[in-house]
């Protein structure tokens, strides 16, 4: 079944008939990343996106947290102590571990000081602009919708501030702003696109983590990426969010990860609750003709007494 | 919330679960170096709480939510209890109506039309922009049941409002007679569909129990409706409402237990905290209330009493739900862990 058949919406790029672009989004291959948070700078900046610091958080180096209203990209920093040649007290939990250790051990790609295993997963976060996308399907006021670009963009004249996507996101990634009342969230610089320019964050990028450009080229690239990591026998590389057969269809932004998802904040299996739906109703529908007979049942009751 | 024990910014904090302790001190300038202890190693930091997902702990970013918590405020668990309660009050109105019960008829389509009447405010009191509310008419979205449910919402009140003005006032009878089964048969919509509003989210707690919160929802509203019509009603003509509110508890209760027996792993957060408070005095008022009116139904006394409990027990199991989601919100483990799961099996 295609994604579009199992959606109710008018699918895109239908829904844009001739004025409709090839689908664009980010690559965001993590195995380059060097945690510069450039890409977050570029991104308040370019996009007005007021500042909100909590000051020092103690998670390494990074004091943004998570992605939010006022976080738009965001730069996870991930410490690890792995042991290095199985030396150590601590067994090794999982075979994904024992494999990730044994890379380390083997190549060492991403390790800060390889003698004594500790090593830090740089990783910029940002929306998915998922193929199904919660938030766009939640939203009552129509204001989320789909650009002819295939990206996912709250139109800020209309958000009325419900708060209804920020629960429907498998990522957690919209959020309300609380002075301003309305929800905010990447719009993979829907502007810029306009006058045919790549997002602010892939502009300022140094090392090319972030990529900008079409869905299918980007895929293609990050195939090859993924190979090319592996021959080099770092195993644990892996993408997150390429396939159109996982639980969002696919995300137009997505990631070349060296861990688990879960190690960065992001949830290893993610389903838009809109899949669920018409579960959710069949069963209020049960529920209201239960809740009827309920009803007559308590009048019919009073010729028994 | 604080389930893992180490909710101090000061603490070395692991990220993907593996032991930190001893990161400790040797990080590099990194902020965390030297900052608190550690307070536990790799998976006993569980602290004074139990983790969630017996498994052991699933990996998480320094032990941050996944999902984002509810925005939303008192309003809606609010609005929860006092929409239900209109929903279910309005085929109770016109079935006493159809039966020649004037008296209850004429009570239970105030207490519906008060429900109604007050659920808009509610709801647009909550909002981010209340000046906007209409925008929740701009659009029909079968995939929002908040649009589905603004447009319920909107044609509950448009049929409840005469009808019960009708039956109030006793002046054009013709509209009450148009307007009264629509109405009784929009109701249950109402009571039920903030039940699929909750589910349809990526919280766990509400997500994984959308076959049964509907149910959960419905009872609570028969409940309460009952309960509300039953105390102002003279006792002869309250039968119907009294039956119903007693029935609604016992519903309410078994719907209660269901759900969190069919959650599993995902219902922790009804056996803690607030929502687990919240969620045990609300089973112990709605047992006590059905109990108290069922079994002193001859005595004004103690069927407002029992009424009393009822009110509050739905009210109280509403709240439960309502913090139940962001106590699932915060905990990575309750994402994560039954995610890993799918994908391992």
């Amino acid at each position: 079944m295609t994604a579009a058949a199992r959606h109710p919406a008018p699918a895109w790029p239908e829904s844009w008939g001739e004025e409709a672009e090839p689908r664009v989004g980010f690559f965001t291959d993590t195995s380059v990343c060097i945690g510069c948070k450039a890409c977050e700078v570029a991104c308040k900046e370019w996009n007005g996106v007021p500042d909100e610091s909590d000051g020092l958080s103690g998670n390494s180096y990074d004091n943004s947290l998570d992605l939010g209203a006022n976080r738009w990209r965001h730069v996870a920093f991930v410490e690890q102590r792995v042991e290095v040649g199985g030396v150590g007290t601590s067994a090794p939990d999982s075979w994904v571990e024992e494999a990730s250790r044994q890379q380390l051990v083997e190549q060492g790609l991403p390790i800060h000081d390889g003698a004594d295993g500790f090593r830090w997963l740089m990783s910029s976060d940002v929306c998915k602009h998922c193929t199904e996308a919660g938030c766009l399907d939640a939203c009552p006021t129509g204001s989320i919708f789909r650009t002819e670009h295939g990206t996912v963009v709250v139109q800020e004249d209309i958000c009325n501030g419900c708060g209804y996507c920020v629960t429907a996101c498998p990522f957690g990634v919209l959020d309300r702003r609380s002075d301003d009342g309305r929800v905010w969230k990447c719009t993979l610089c829907y502007d810029r696109l306009q006058d045919d320019m790549e997002p602010a964050c892939a502009q300022a990028c140094p090392t090319d983590s972030i990529q900008f450009g079409e869905l299918e080229v980007l895929r293609r690239r990050a195939a090859d990426r993924v190979e090319r990591l592996h021959e080099h026998g770092v195993a644990s590389a892996r993408l997150y969010g390429a396939d159109d057969d996982d639980g969002v269809g696919g995300f137009g932004a997505f990631f070349l990860l060296l861990d688990e998802p879960e190690t960065y904040g992001l949830p290893p299996d993610p389903v838009v609750p809109t899949r669920h739906l018409p579960e959710a109703f069949a069963a209020a529908a049960a529920a209201s003709a239960a809740l009827l007979a309920g009803v007559a049942a308590a009048f019919i009751g009073r010729r028994a007494r | 919330m604080s389930v893992s024990g180490s909710s101090g910014s000061g603490d070395v904090r692991e990220a993907g679960n593996i032991d930190v302790s001893r990161v400790q001190g040797d990080a590099g300038a990194g902020p965390a170096t030297g900052q608190g202890t550690a307070t536990g190693v790799g998976r006993d930091r569980a602290g004074g709480e139990q983790r969630m997902v017996p498994k052991g702990k699933p990996r998480s970013y320094y032990d941050q939510p996944v999902v984002k918590r509810p925005v939303w405020t008192w309003e809606i668990p609010c609005y929860f209890f006092v929409g239900g309660m209109a929903g279910a009050s309005a085929p109770l109105a016109w079935a006493a109506a159809t039966t020649g019960n004037e008296r209850l008829a004429k009570r239970a389509w105030g207490v519906a039309l008060a429900g109604v009447a007050v659920s808009p405010a509610l709801l647009i009191s909550d909002l981010g922009r209340p000046e906007r509310f209409l925008n929740m008419l701009r659009v029909f979205k079968i995939t929002s049941p908040m649009s589905v449910g603004s447009w319920i919402l909107a044609a509950n009140g448009t049929l409840i409002a005469p009808a019960a003005l009708a039956a109030l006032t006793r002046r054009a009878p013709r509209i009450f007679g148009a307007a009264g089964p629509l109405a009784a048969l929009a109701g249950p919509g109402l009571s039920t569909y903030t039940a699929v509003l909750v589910a349809n989210s990526a919280i766990p707690v509400w997500s994984e129990a959308r076959r049964t919160l509907p149910f959960l929802f419905a009872a609570g509203s028969a409940a309460s409706a009952g309960a509300a019509v039953t105390l102002l009603t003279p006792a002869a003509a309250a039968g119907p409402a009294r039956r119903l509110a007693i029935a609604g508890g016992v519903a309410e209760l078994v719907a209660a237990q269901t759900m969190e027996r069919k959650l599993g792993d995902a219902a922790r957060p009804y056996e803690s905290g607030t929502p687990g408070r919240l969620a045990k005095a609300a089973k112990a008022m709605s047992a006590a209330g059905a109990a108290t009116m069922a079994i002193g139904r001859r005595r004004r006394g103690a069927v407002r009493i029992g009424a009393g409990l009822l009110l509050a027990g739905a009210a109280c199991e509403r709240w439960a739900v309502y913090k139940a989601g962001f106590a699932s919100a915060a905990d990575p483990a309750y994402t994560v862990g039954p995610q890993r799961d799918r994908l391992e099996h």
